[in-house]
């Protein structure tokens, strides 16, 4: 064995050893902070947790970017909705009068809640844009309630880390971490552009968040539950679209 | 340890390889990665094959261009009768874990490479071949590695060359990541100043979408480049760093 093997041998031990030291730290500290996401599994895990980790990490608390009214788009597109159940076809036939928010899991006080009632709780709105995972986008104001007032008023226990939401169309259901669920601009939107919020944009009740892609602004939604584990919920993955394929988080 | 010193002991020039370890595992990585790269983006492309400028852009907008190929969305108005199959969920997860794979591998490349002055000694242009004429030299002597004598510039790369490697890692690269990053919701909430003076998330898509195209056209010259230089043996230069193979001083293995 020539010398100059012998010290690359050397070196490439030292780098490997390294490296592996250093990915079970980085694990160890991933998970002790809750940098993994539930769909943190798999061959696509190291990425997703990578693109998780460093989007908490650096932009915790950072705000969407909002635009002017004047650039407010003029023609939106509302993307295509599953054909509406029977169920959702009685509530819209009365004016979603009887459309209630149901706020339970891990809270003090578990809620029901009408448009009306989020109304009175408090308004807020904002003119963000809608970016769909396909490439298209559109601007809109979006009127609504935050989700941090409702869970505050619900009172979630402290070792509550994420919460569910479930929308009435089939398999409609994913999941926002704290920094997401708590953060000002998620909002359950209930008007858009100065008026109702028409059914083809998610009326009566929509999740908006803003910081990540447009699939995980669920239409339809009905249910908000604190938990404090993604695993027992569906196959553990954190969201219907999760399980069909797309990532949990959409913040990129 | 001694005898074994002395077999070996040819003139040092012939015992450096052609590239550097750093150099064959770093291309080789980012070959995979880049391949991962243009694949799903292709495929994510196909969900929507119309391209815009400025902040917006949807189906109910005019589009600055179109590609005309069937799309995976019924959404989009194609004139094709068919939708193809959906493949944008893996897609995207590999997309992005590609993506970190070649900026992780290009940081590492791009430290070391002015660590260890790779870029000064293999890329940039020597003092006295930075004029016009050192361009025209370059490409009047034709096949790749040419130009000069043989003796030296088969084992050093030509002006033009140096060029276009250079325009690769440090204009095509950075700006195919910053085109790319400006494209995340969560990363433009943090630093809007990204997206903001590209003009817009939709001339984002549309410079990501371009960069790439030109990153795709340096892979096709690159491979024929390679292909007219001696495929083979560029190859093994590569790979193994081709040390005593392809050198033409010397008389070590007559």
């Amino acid at each position: 064995m020539s010398p100059i093997s012998r010290r690359k041998l050397l070196t490439g031990g030292a780098v490997t050893v390294a490296g592996v030291v250093g990915l079970a730290a980085a694990d160890r500290i991933a998970r002790r902070y809750g940098l993994i996401p539930p769909d943190g599994g798999g061959i696509y895990g190291p990425g997703e947790t990578l693109t998780y980790a460093a989007q908490r990490v650096m932009g915790k608390h950072a705000l969407a970017r909002e635009f002017p009214r004047g650039m407010i788009s003029k023609m939106p597109f509302m993307n295509e909705v599953a054909p509406p159940s029977d169920e959702f076809k009685r509530h819209q036939a009365a004016g979603f009068a009887d459309w209630r928010l149901v706020v339970d899991g891990m809270v003090a006080r578990p809620l029901s809640l009408s448009v009306g009632d989020l109304r009175a709780l408090a308004t807020r709105s904002q003119i963000t844009e809608v970016v769909c995972e396909e490439g298209w986008s559109y601007i809109a104001e979006w009127i609504g309630t935050p989700v941090d007032v409702v869970l505050r008023e619900a009172g979630t226990l402290p070792q509550v880390r994420y919460i569910v939401y479930t929308a009435m169309e089939k398999d409609g259901w994913d999941s926002l971490d704290m920094a997401d669920a708590l953060h000002p601009q998620t909002l359950l939107t209930w008007g858009m552009n100065d008026g109702d919020l028409p059914v083809g944009f998610g009326g009566p009740l929509r999740m908006r968040v803003p910081r990540q892609l447009g699939y995980k602004s669920v239409k339809y939604v009905m249910r908000l539950t604190a938990t404090d584990s993604m695993k027992k919920v569906g196959r553990g993955l954190g969201s219907a679209a999760a399980e069909g394929g797309y990532a949990w988080y959409s913040g990129i | 340890m001694l005898p074994a010193m002395s077999a070996v002991a040819s003139p040092v020039q012939q015992r450096t390889p052609r590239h550097s370890a750093l150099v064959r595992v770093t291309h080789w990585i980012t070959v995979v990665a880049f391949l991962a790269l243009v694949i799903t983006g292709g495929e994510i492309v196909i969900s929507h094959p119309r391209f815009y400028w400025g902040e917006t852009g949807n189906v109910n907008m005019k589009p600055l261009f179109t590609i005309h190929i069937p799309s995976s969305r019924d959404t989009v108005p194609t004139g094709y009768g068919y939708v193809m199959p959906d493949q944008n969920g893996w897609s995207r997860y590999l997309h992005f874990e590609a993506a970190w794979v070649a900026v992780l591998t290009g940081l590492v490349y791009g430290i070391a490479g002015f660590w260890t002055g790779h870029f000064r000694k293999d890329l940039v242009p020597a003092a006295g071949e930075r004029g016009w004429r050192a361009y025209w030299l370059a490409f009047r002597g034709g096949r790749a590695g040419d130009s000069g004598a043989r003796a030296d510039g088969a084992r050093s790369y030509n002006v033009v060359q140096r060029t276009v490697y250079l325009g690769v890692i440090f204009v095509l690269f950075p700006l195919v990541i910053w085109t790319g990053l400006a494209l995340s919701p969560g990363f433009n909430a943090a630093l809007p100043f990204f997206v903001d003076v590209l003009g817009g998330r939709q001339s984002a898509r549309t410079l990501h979408f371009f960069v790439s195209d030109l990153l795709v056209v340096f892979l096709v010259v690159h491979i024929t480049m390679i292909a007219l230089a001696g495929f083979w043996g560029r190859m093994r230069e590569m790979i193994t760093g081709g040390v005593g193979a392809d050198v033409v001083v010397g008389k070590e293995r007559g």
